[in-house]
């Protein structure tokens, strides 16, 4: 949470990865705080828009570097906004906060984890999945979308993961069916002590039920719009249940993205 | 350069003219700006018992503007005066509680406990009600009941009773009155048709603001008036002094920028310094045909 800057960035590339936008902006100081699940706070529209709210987006990747440091967003366009951000051009200059957020949590012991990603959402499990193996962890990654163009980070994940299992809805990359359906056979399989999703709430809620069917923690990173990225507006709230068993509204942008599975009320939000 | 900004609202000094208004500037702000700097910063609504937002749709984006319905989630007192505010008096930040409550007990109660607590400048009383005795007779149990020294400013709804309220509140011992609360706004999603309903910030709402304080000040120019609707520049917080207000209060604003209300100030000082102005000089101006 602590760490996070307000800069002007510069968008270096802007490129349409299949269904989805890889944007990568020149944005200092953001990097140095970054941990995978971390968020991204981008104004949109440029001085002038009529937009007054922020899209706040995980980041893919951040680079610290001498020259100032990169931060790189994978998104879907699904809203004017986004679709302004979609087609910016290099150089254009965006108003960002960032790193914003919970990250996932690590396991202290090098145990095996099993990390679901569907859609654009998945791009957080990258980094992820490289943070993972430092600390020896056997990382098995599942990339679920509705067809080829919506997987995001299939050939990526094999250099990081130790193993990957693609699934599309229509069968047009890896094998037939839903994430959620192959699951509960992968847990045990691989033995998993985590479960890491990123993704719609609904296959959040699922691989919360199976990791918890399984005996295996999870954490997940909800997505939903989050108007500031700064805590202060409310707008971004999960109803998730306190260590002290009172369900509270956290605030997806601030007291997450990334909450225990377990501890989601998960019927409201994936409804 | 801030140093001439000095502004006085009632029996209250402040170093500048503007705060953030409620709800806008909480301590989530202050690893993006120095919030010390600023005339004050008015916290979310209080009630006195914790209110629990809605589960549902709270927020929608609007051309120029924002619909939010929070409910007016907050706390309640006692954990407010337990955590919220030590975190902000920690940070040293002028602080403006805003309360809200149903009966005149509620307003006693706040008012001694809220406007009694350390680090507590004054307290910005919201008024959803638009009927002008029930709120004088809150008011001025608020006035009563809070500590002296301790601002009380009043906060009041835009709709078609703005001069009848203000007029009714004027004489209720408030320090300033605030204009205003946001009028409601409706969106209709365009896949679902479904509707959500909200109260409408941002710069949309700039010129319903000014001709609040526009017409506040014409009838009442001697009740300092805090403008608050669509300020997002130093050049909107001088419209809005030009109107008739003595201060002003940057809202929606912060969302897009966490640090708006600190450059509303740097900007307003940037444009009154030059001219050898000062912000009480031009309180009003505007009814007087403007700089000549």
């Amino acid at each position: 949470m602590s760490g996070a800057v307000q800069v002007q960035a510069d968008v270096l590339t802007n490129k349409k990865v299949g269904a989805f936008q890889h944007l990568t902006l020149l944005a200092p100081g953001v990097a140095e705080g970054f941990r995978p699940g971390t968020l991204l706070a981008v104004t949109v529209g440029g001085p002038l828009s009529e937009r007054q709210a922020r899209r706040t987006l995980p980041i893919f990747r951040a680079r610290a570097s001498a020259y100032g440091g990169t931060v790189e967003v994978v998104f879907e366009p699904t809203e004017p906004g986004e679709s302004w951000l979609a087609a910016v051009q290099p150089s254009t200059r965006l108003d960002v906060l960032g790193p914003l957020g919970r990250p996932f949590a690590l396991p202290k012991e090098p145990v095996p984890c099993v990390l679901v990603g569907y859609d654009a959402a998945a791009a957080p499990l990258l980094a992820l999945a490289e943070k993972l193996r430092e600390r020896r962890c056997d990382v098995h990654m599942l990339l679920g979308a509705a067809s080829e163009a919506r997987v995001f980070g299939a050939l990526d994940a094999r250099r990081s993961a130790t193993s990957v299992t693609v699934l599309t809805d229509d069968g047009s990359l890896g094998s037939t069916g839903s994430v959620l359906t192959v699951l509960p056979d992968v847990l045990v399989k691989r033995k998993a002590a985590v479960v890491y999703a990123a993704g719609p709430s609904k296959i959040l809620h699922g691989v919360a039920v199976a990791a918890e069917q399984h005996g295996a923690w999870s954490q997940t990173a909800v997505s939903v719009p989050m108007p500031c990225g700064t805590g202060l507006c409310s707008a971004c709230v999960v109803p998730v249940t306190g260590a002290d068993g009172v369900v509270r509204r956290a605030r997806a942008c601030t007291d997450g993205p990334v909450f225990r599975g377990d501890r989601v009320c998960w019927e409201p939000v994936s409804a | 350069m801030i140093t001439t900004l000095s502004t006085t609202l009632g029996d209250l000094t402040l170093p500048t003219p503007v705060m953030t208004a409620a709800g806008c500037g909480g301590p989530e702000l202050g690893r993006f700006v120095d919030l010390t700097t600023l005339g004050a910063s008015v916290t979310r609504t209080i009630t006195l018992d914790p209110l629990e937002g809605p589960a549902s749709r709270r927020f929608a984006e609007t051309p120029s503007g924002i619909l939010t319905d929070l409910g007016m989630e907050n706390p309640g007192l006692q954990a407010f005066l337990a955590v919220d505010l030590p975190e902000l008096a920690k940070q040293q930040v002028r602080t403006i509680v805003s309360v809200a409550g149903h009966r005149l007990a509620d307003y006693a109660e706040i008012a001694r406990r809220a406007g009694g607590a350390p680090g507590v400048t004054g307290l910005e009383v919201c008024f959803l009600d638009e009927d002008p005795l029930a709120a004088a007779r809150a008011l001025s149990v608020v006035r009563r009941d809070a500590p002296p020294g301790v601002a009380v400013l009043a906060k009041l709804p835009m709709g078609p009773g703005l001069l009848d309220l203000a007029r009714e509140l004027s004489s209720c011992g408030a320090d300033a009155l605030v204009l205003g609360l946001p009028l409601m706004g409706l969106v209709v999603d365009p896949t679902t048709l479904a509707a959500f309903r909200g109260g409408l910030a941002g710069p949309a709402t700039a010129p319903l603001a000014l001709d609040a304080v526009w017409r506040v000040h014409e009838l009442l120019p001697d009740v300092p008036l805090v403008g608050v609707g669509g300020i997002r520049s130093g050049s909107d917080a001088l419209a809005m002094l030009a109107a008739g207000a003595t201060a002003v209060q940057v809202g929606a604003a912060v969302l897009r920028d966490p640090t708006a209300a600190h450059r509303v100030q740097l900007e307003l000082a940037a444009l009154l310094d030059p001219r050898g102005l000062k912000p009480a000089d031009v309180v009003g101006i505007a009814h007087r045909g403007g700089l000549t």
